[in-house]
C-alpha cells in the first residue's frame, strides 16, 4: 500500500477544491473527500491497472458528490464560495483583481451543477476532455457541449449581459 | 494537413492549452479572420485564469487530519489487526464482520460456496470461543442432534468423526444464514484449539471442488457436494486446516 500513499497524496488538494468547488466551503467538502479516500484505498486492489489514479480519485469523488446532491436534494452551493473563509480574497494584491475573483466564484456558483462540474475539471483541474469524460461518466460530444454551455454562461455573467446575447458563442459561423 | 476544418474542440484546446503546434497556427490564423470569435476566447481565456486564481486557496488550504491518507490507512490496519486480538474481544467484534465487509467496499459474497465459507467464518468467530455455551447439544447426545438438525435441513446430516485428524466432537447447534438454517459441529483439539464444520444445503452450487479462504485470522476451506454445502474453519491458514478438511470430506461423503 506504500505505493497508494505516495500516489494518492499529492492529488488530495486538487480533491479538495474540486470538492469546495462543487459543494460549496460548509457542504462536507471534506467529509466527501475522507469518503473518496476511504473508498480509495478500500478498492486499491479492484482499480484498474492501466488507468490513471488521477481520474480514477476524481471518477469516485464525483460520484460521492452526485448521490449526496441527490440524497439531500440540494443542487446548489451551501454557502457563497465567495465568502469562504478558506479564500485568501482579502490578502490580495490588487483591489480589481480581488472584486473580479469574486464576481467569478459568485457567477460559477450560479452555474447549473452539470456545467460546474465540466468546467472545473476542464479548467481547475487540467483533466483532458476524454479524461472528463470518463470522470463525469458522459460521452466526449456531451462534455464538449457542457463545456461551451458553461464557458459561454460564465462569459456573461461576468460581462452582466442577459443570456440572450448579439455575440455568438463558439458557433462557427461563415 | 493545414486544411483540416477548425472544430469547437479546437477552440476549447486552444484555450485549454492542449493544441500541438501546428494545430495551434492553424486556429490562430482562423482567429485571425474572425475577430469576435477571438474576443470571446480571449473572454474565455480570461475567465479560466481568473477561475483559478480565485479556487487556488481552496487547494492550498492545510490538509486536515481527516485527510490523511497514512493515518486512513492505519485506521484500516487497525481494523484488522482487531480480529487477532483475545477471545473476550472477538465476541464483541464478530458482530461488526459483515458490515466490515460492505464498508470496505469490498463485494460480499451473496451466493454459493464463497457465501457458506463467509457465513461459516462468522458463525465461528460467535461460537467457537464461547466459554458459557458454544454448542447447543453436546457430543453425549449425538443421535438427538443429529435428529435435530437433519430435520430442520430436510436432509440426513451428521456430524464427521475426526478423531483420526486429532479432533474431539464438543457438539453442533443450528445457525442462521441468509439461506435459512445450517448445522454447525464444534470440535476441539489436544491443544485446546477448535474447529468448526458448517453444513448447509446449497441453492446454488450443488457440487464445486474445494476453495480454500481466510479473513481476519480465520481460516477455512469450502466445497459442496450434492447439494450439500461444508466448510472448515478455524483459527488458522486454509493450507494447514486443508488435510483435516480432506478428511472431513472422505467422512461425510461416506455415509450420505
Amino acid at each position: 500500500m506504500q505505493d497508494a500513499i505516495a500516489l494518492i497524496e499529492p492529488i488530495i488538494p486538487a480533491l479538495r477544491r474540486y470538492a469546495f468547488s462543487l459543494v460549496g466551503p460548509n457542504g462536507d467538502a471534506d467529509d466527501l473527500v475522507q469518503d473518496c479516500l476511504e473508498r480509495a484505498i478500500g478498492r486499491w486492489g479492484q482499480r484498474r491497472v492501466d488507468g490513471e489514479v488521477r481520474t480514477w480519485l476524481f471518477s469516485i469523488l464525483h460520484n460521492l458528490a452526485v448521490s449526496r446532491f441527490r440524497r439531500t436534494r440540494r443542487r446548489g452551493l451551501g454557502v457563497a464560495l465567495e465568502d469562504a473563509p478558506a479564500s485568501a480574497l482579502a490578502t490580495l494584491p490588487a483591489q480589481e483583481d480581488v472584486v473580479r475573483r469574486r464576481d467569478l466564484l459568485r457567477a460559477l456558483g450560479q452555474l447549473s451543477e452539470d456545467q460546474r462540474s465540466v468546467l472545473l475539471l476542464v479548467s481547475v483541474e487540467d483533466l483532458t476532455y476524454a479524461q472528463a469524460a470518463r470522470v463525469l461518466g458522459l460521452p466526449l460530444g456531451t462534455v464538449m457541449s457542457r463545456l461551451s454551455r458553461a464557458r459561454e454562461s460564465l462569459r456573461k455573467l461576468m460581462e452582466g449581459q442577459p443570456a440572450k446575447a448579439a455575440r455568438p458563442a463558439l458557433k462557427i459561423v461563415k | 494537413m493545414t486544411d483540416r476544418p477548425i472544430t469547437e474542440e479546437d477552440l476549447h484546446a486552444y484555450v485549454d492549452g492542449w493544441l500541438d503546434d501546428a494545430r495551434m497556427a492553424a486556429v490562430r490564423g482562423y482567429l485571425r479572420d474572425h475577430p469576435e470569435l477571438a474576443e470571446t476566447l480571449a473572454a474565455y481565456d480570461a475567465d479560466r485564469g481568473t477561475l483559478r486564481e480565485a479556487l487556488r486557496p481552496f487547494a492550498e488550504a492545510p490538509l486536515p487530519p481527516t485527510l490523511d491518507v497514512r493515518r486512513l490507512l492505519e485506521a484500516r490496519r487497525g481494523r484488522s489487526d482487531a480480529w487477532r486480538l483475545p477471545v473476550a474481544a472477538s465476541l464483541v467484534l464478530a458482530a461488526g464482520l459483515a458490515g466490515g465487509w460492505a464498508m470496505r467496499g469490498m463485494v460480499v459474497p451473496q451466493n454459493g460456496v464463497a457465501a457458506l465459507a463467509r457465513e461459516a467464518a462468522e458463525s465461528y468467530l460467535v461460537y467457537a470461543n464461547d466459554t458459557e455455551r458454544p454448542v447447543e447439544i453436546a457430543a453425549a447426545d449425538e443421535p438427538k442432534l443429529v435428529a435435530w438438525v437433519s430435520d430442520r435441513l430436510q436432509r440426513h446430516v451428521a456430524p464427521p468423526n475426526l478423531t483420526a485428524a486429532g479432533f474431539r466432537l464438543l457438539g453442533g447447534r443450528l445457525v442462521t444464514t441468509p439461506h435459512g438454517p445450517a448445522a454447525m459441529f464444534l470440535y476441539e483439539g489436544a491443544r485446546s484449539q477448535r474447529l468448526a464444520v458448517m453444513v448447509r444445503p446449497m441453492a446454488n452450487d450443488k457440487t464445486t471442488r474445494m476453495s480454500e479462504h481466510g479473513d481476519h485470522g480465520v481460516g477455512g476451506v469450502s466445497w459442496a457436494n450434492k447439494g450439500l454445502g461444508y466448510s472448515l474453519v478455524g483459527s488458522a491458514s486454509a493450507r494447514e486446516l486443508h488435510p483435516i478438511a480432506d478428511e472431513v470430506r472422505r467422512a461425510t461423503e461416506s455415509h450420505v
